[in-house]
């Protein structure tokens, strides 16, 4: 945290990498920290810029097309957000940004690109793409049950030391292993969009304590996001249920 | 006003909107082995099609026509190609406005003979179809394409006019990324040499698809919705959604032929008309002023175009005042982040309370992220009510974006939670279509 007392939200590349609604993701963590009384500031880092400055409290990639990605692997290499994530800066990369921060993905056309290499994370093309919505169960403390919509052709495979984010119960995920995500330090990848921090507010609160190095106030429960958890995942168990249900939705 | 394209004759607008950059282009391949005029299999296939149509209405199966257009495809695959011979068609495409403009298209045709139209809005091949042979002698048609359709419908027959609306994300699980589609408009204009595009040159991904087409008519008018166009459709240089935006790529926002503004529509050499509409907001001027570029391609009369523009007051229910549940409300329909800007904007004219129904069934895309994309931030202090499959989605948007809101079980049941003045409903694709279904005349 900076000495300002003010939380710094950096938005990696939206103009690369948007295509989800991943900015939301941004809005959730601003929110949840002025609402416990420290103001944020969200600051968009675009492929016009000099550098991603290191100095941000949490840094946010999000996901884009193969051409995007390579060109986001390029501007990031070696930068800002490479020595922030050394110094233990929280990282959250979602669906493309789970490729980019990763070691190394395979496009579409074949072709092999190097990733940041901060996770240790090689994608490859499935063979088709897997889209609908994703339940998992988390492995990392206290997280719990995950909820979100997946829409990618990558199939993730994680190294050993990697931990996933979550267990499969419903959805795709990695498409190795019944997992879903990545999890290595304080950088944590995922293909769950919705987008995953206001589906999924312990995480987001998981984050911004990482943040700022303390365990923060919980909040009072916001009713409209339970029953959209419930919702989302109270589906998924009626189509296991049915399992000719079609899935999706 | 286009300085750069600096005219020094004294043409009319109708001249060097038709004229400029013309060159002959040697009729397609298919245009060159004629079959025989009369063509018993489509006669046979357009028979069949009719027949399939009654019957599916007798039985209240739906839109008969779209299954009238299956059948006849079924029996005569070149159906498409058979029935638009002898047509001047104008194909309408892009993300937003595709059913407003092309019912604007044919009432500015109204003068010129029949023209037929798929109203309906089924855009794809047996809709066209459908719409095709109803009246097999109408001298024009104009037809709006699902965007990525139009590369089908020019290698079964070039159209006359092609008009770009614009292009932004909609649908990310069923139409894709932007780049795809964009390449795709692009190669459906490559079959297509001989016809007239009219493209937005407010639009780089617009720009991108026509601006090596030999025949272009430039309309600007403003682009609100930046984010899909903030990095070059070219070579993913960042584009800053400056107006006047050049890349180092050589890709640069192209003079316009026609502009229009809040008061009204710019051509060459002084040429203008003041525009004034039935329907809300700049982005129905702009789809006017679409249609009014392709009236005067066809050898329409501008004025006669405009006054026929200028008094639609709804088109396939948009914008429309509706009965709905006892109640007068305004239906809208929002269905992706750039309609939801335009329509957000309507809004902000008054204060009237606010229903916005949100669905995720096949035809909307299941995925909702998007709803983050917008600022509904601008809605704060405004009385507003959400429903729909994804009203909870909703609700959770608006909550971060610190707007308080009702959620409702459906339309109905929010309707009776604003006993107040007639409220406006912003609803998606299905939810719109379903709320016009079950609405009345006022
Ligand atoms: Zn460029």
């Amino acid at each position: 945290m900076t000495k300002e007392s003010v939380l710094r939200i950096a938005l990696v590349l939206p103009d690369l990498l948007g295509t989800y609604g991943d900015r939301g993701n941004a809005l959730v963590l601003a929110k949840r920290s002025s609402w416990r009384g420290t103001p944020a500031e969200i600051v968009t880092v675009l492929s016009s810029s000099e550098a991603v400055p290191d100095s941000c409290d949490i840094y946010l990639v999000g996901g884009g097309e193969d051409v995007a990605q390579h060109a986001a692997v390029r501007f990031l290499r070696d930068g800002g957000l490479r020595r922030a994530t050394q110094a233990g800066a929280p990282v959250l990369g979602i669906c493309g940004g789970l490729q980019v921060l990763g070691t190394g993905f395979r496009t579409g056309d074949g072709s092999y690109h190097e990733g940041l290499g901060l996770i240790d994370v090689v994608t490859e093309p499935g063979a088709s793409r897997a889209i609908g919505e994703v339940v998992t169960e988390s492995s990392v403390d206290g997280i719990g049950v995950l909820t979100g919509f997946e829409n990618h052709l990558g199939r993730s495979r994680i190294a050993e030391g990697v931990q996933p984010l979550g267990q499969v119960v419903h959805g795709i995920g990695n498409g190795y292993d019944a997992v879903e995500g990545a999890v290595s330090g304080h950088v944590v990848c995922t293909y769950l969009h919705g987008p995953v921090l206001a589906r999924n507010p312990v995480l987001a609160d998981t984050m911004l304590e990482w943040a700022v190095g303390r365990p923060l106030e919980p909040l009072p429960e916001i009713d409209e996001i339970e029953e959209l958890r419930a919702e989302r995942t109270n589906r998924i168990k009626f189509r296991s249920r049915h399992p000719n249900a079609q899935r999706s939705q | 006003m286009n300085q750069a394209r600096n005219h020094e004759s004294t043409s009319t607008v109708e001249e060097s909107v038709t004229e400029q950059r013309w060159r002959v282009v040697a009729p397609p391949p298919s245009e060159i082995r004629r079959p025989p005029r009369k063509d018993p299999r489509t006669t046979l296939a357009v028979g069949a099609g009719r027949l399939a149509a009654t019957l599916s209405q007798r039985l209240g199966a739906g839109s008969g026509a779209i299954i009238g257009g299956r059948v006849a495809l079924l029996l005569q695959p070149r159906a498409l190609r058979r029935l638009t011979r002898g047509r001047r068609v104008v194909m309408v495409t892009g993300t937003n406005g595709k059913t407003t403009t092309t019912h604007m298209i044919v009432e500015a045709l109204r003068e010129r003979g029949g023209t037929v139209s798929n109203a309906t809005g089924a855009n794809m091949l047996d809709g066209h179809v459908a719409a095709l042979m109803t009246r097999p002698r109408a001298p024009y048609a104009a037809l709006e394409v699902d965007e990525l359709h139009l590369a089908r419908v020019t290698e079964e027959f070039e159209p006359a006019v092609i008009v770009l609306l614009n292009l932004s994300r909609d649908q990310l699980d069923r139409v894709g990324e932007i780049r795809s589609v964009e390449e795709r408009l692009r190669r459906a204009l490559r079959r297509a040499p001989g016809a007239h595009v009219i493209a937005n040159a407010d639009d780089p991904n617009i720009v991108s698809v026509a601006v090596d087409h030999p025949r272009v008519t430039w309309v600007a008018g403003g682009n609100r919705w930046k984010h899909d166009a903030l990095n070059c459709p070219r070579c993913g240089t960042f584009l800053d959604g400056a107006d006047e935006w050049r890349c180092v790529c050589g890709l640069v926002r192209p003079p316009a032929d026609l502009t229009v503004d809040a008061e009204g529509v710019t051509g060459p050499d002084g040429w203008y008309r003041s525009l004034e509409l039935a329907l809300p907001g700049q982005v129905n001027r702009l789809n006017a002023t679409f249609a009014l570029a392709a009236a005067l391609v066809l050898g329409g009369d501008p004025d006669t175009a405009l006054r026929r523009i200028r008094d639609i007051d709804q088109a396939n229910g948009r914008y429309g005042t509706v009965s709905l549940g006892g109640r007068i409300v305004r239906l809208l329909l929002a269905k992706n982040p750039a309609s939801w800007l335009e329509m957000l904007d309507l809004v902000s004219a008054h204060r009237h309370p606010l229903i916005l129904v949100v669905n995720s069934r096949e035809a909307d895309g299941f995925d909702v992220s998007w709803l983050w994309d917008i600022d509904f931030e601008c809605l704060d202090g405004r009385e507003v009510v959400v429903a729909g499959d994804r009203a909870r989605d909703l609700a959770v948007r608006l909550r971060y974006a610190e707007v308080s809101c009702e959620v409702a079980g459906s339309v109905e049941d929010a309707l009776t939670r604003l006993p107040g003045e007639c409220p406006d409903v912003l609803a998606n694709y299905t939810a719109f279509r379903d709320l016009s279904a079950k609405s009345a005349a006022p």
